[in-house]
């Protein structure tokens, strides 16, 4: 199970920081194999291309919220399209640069 | 890192997208406790669900309990019975307000003019013959007649083992008066005598139905996959089962690990409080469960595991497209 960062920890985190801890997520959640935080294209589409669906979807938002102390809208979860998409929406959420 | 993309050429791709967005939340309704029939093996009333609950007669709370059920997330409504027809009423509250597919005997119409947009789902257990013995009369002659050409509505086949051989003709004959076919198969809840399924039956009707499915393309509404995971009852080795249902009513879904399931779905009874443990009879042995939904649901949930070959994924979206035309998100 992924450690919590609390709203300041993440502040301190830079973007590349921010998205590494997204793809741990998203890899130990989803059980991705042959891919780490480092190789994990930030930019690929999760649902298009990784083919994610709806209960993966739920499962990580939950997992983000938890982690990242967010509340995540369940009408928001077509915007976490990409790790890139999600770092954004989290930073848009905390109000961090 | 194998992807979606990886695995599919364009026009599988473009498929693929089509359905990836989907994002179904269904829930089933019984509409009433009543039915203008009595069927042997219907599990709504082999396992006393009928009793189960007194129905609620007052429209105004089923009007406040579909809004609920929108607030809850639902998005799609699946009217069953008893025979919803019989209150239209309520068909039309949930019609009013979510997208709505209601499965009936045929033996009354839910008129056009009142549902111009609803799916309809019509009930068949076989030939005249089966039908007569199982059901007490010939369906097909009445239900046919209301809906011949309906452009949304199809006929559910529930396929005995009698009809294992012949399901052709009840094909043929579905087409003939311009509607599409679903198949599925007879759990046999009440035990009727020579209704039980044998593995070798199974495996003969399987090759039947990808036959069928091949030389009826624009009415057979199924996909080859599914017929093999309904008659083996596996998928990837897995045995289907109440540990692997993705079926299970949400509040009552106890399991350890959960399997992957249906999201925020419930079966609800007609006094709109108490919930059955799954889309079918909660007395049903789930090692010999052959409901058709909860198998293709199964394969629905599991993604994932159909990520692992090209032709693997072909097949998974092979029967979500089926499940999409079903309810309509696609054309057919
Ligand atoms: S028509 Fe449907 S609800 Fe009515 S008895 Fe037959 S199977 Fe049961
Ligand atoms: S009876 Fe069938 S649908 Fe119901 S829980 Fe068991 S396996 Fe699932």
């Amino acid at each position: 199970m992924a450690s919590n960062v609390g709203a300041m920890d993440l502040r301190t985190l830079d973007d590349r920081g921010l998205e590494r801890r997204i793809a741990e997520i998203l890899i130990s959640e989803l059980k991705l194999e042959d891919v780490t935080a480092d190789t994990f294209d930030v930019g690929l589409d999760l649902v298009d291309e990784l083919g994610i669906d709806s209960m993966d979807l739920t499962t990580v938002a939950l997992v983000l919220q938890d982690v990242f102390r967010v509340a995540i809208d369940e009408d928001d979860y077509p915007r976490l399209k990409s790790v890139r998409a999600i770092r954004e929406y989290i930073r848009s959420k905390i109000g961090g640069a | 890192m194998l992807t979606v993309r990886s695995l599919l050429e364009d026009a599988w791709y473009e498929r693929y997208k089509r359905i990836s967005h989907l994002n179904i939340r269904s829930s089933i309704y019984d509409v009433t406790d009543r039915c203008n029939l009595r069927c042997k093996g219907c599990f709504f009333f082999s396992s006393d669900e009928h009793r189960a609950a007194a129905e609620e007669k007052d429209l105004g709370a089923w009007e406040a309990f579909i809004e609920r059920e929108r607030t809850r997330g639902v998005n799609l409504a699946i009217l069953i019975g008893g025979e919803p027809t019989l209150y239209l009423d309520r068909i039309e509250a949930f019609y009013r307000r979510l997208p709505t597919y209601c499965a009936t005997n045929g033996l009354l119409k839910a008129p056009r003019d009142r549902f111009p947009e609803m799916m309809v789902g019509i009930s068949l257990w076989g030939d005249e013959e089966d039908e007569r013995e199982l059901r007490g009369r010939d369906t097909f002659a009445v239900s046919s007649r209301h809906y011949a050409g309906d452009p949304l509505a199809y006929y559910l086949y529930t396929i005995t083992p009698r009809q294992v051989g012949r399901v052709e003709r009840m094909t043929r004959r579905i087409r003939d008066v311009g509607l599409k076919v679903h198949y599925q198969l007879l759990s046999n809840d009440e035990g009727a005598d020579g209704f039980n399924w044998e593995q070798a039956r199974l495996a003969e009707l399987r090759a039947e139905l990808d036959g069928l499915l091949e030389r009826y393309p624009d009415t057979v509404v199924s996909a080859r996959y599914y017929h093999e995971v309904l008659t083996t009852g596996r998928m990837f080795g897995r045995p289907f089962g109440w540990n692997e249902c993705p079926s299970v009513t949400e509040s009552m879904d106890t399991r350890q690990p959960r399997p992957r399931r249906l999201i925020r779905f419930v079966r609800w009874a007609s006094d709109l409080r108490t919930t059955h443990r799954c889309c079918t009879s909660a007395t049903r042995d789930c090692s010999t469960c052959k409901d058709g939904a909860a198998h293709m649901s199964w394969i629905m949930v599991s993604k994932h595991a159909h990520l692992r070959s090209a032709g693997d994924l072909r097949n998974w979206i092979e029967v979500y497209e089926m499940f999409a035309k079903l309810y309509r998100l696609l054309p057919w």
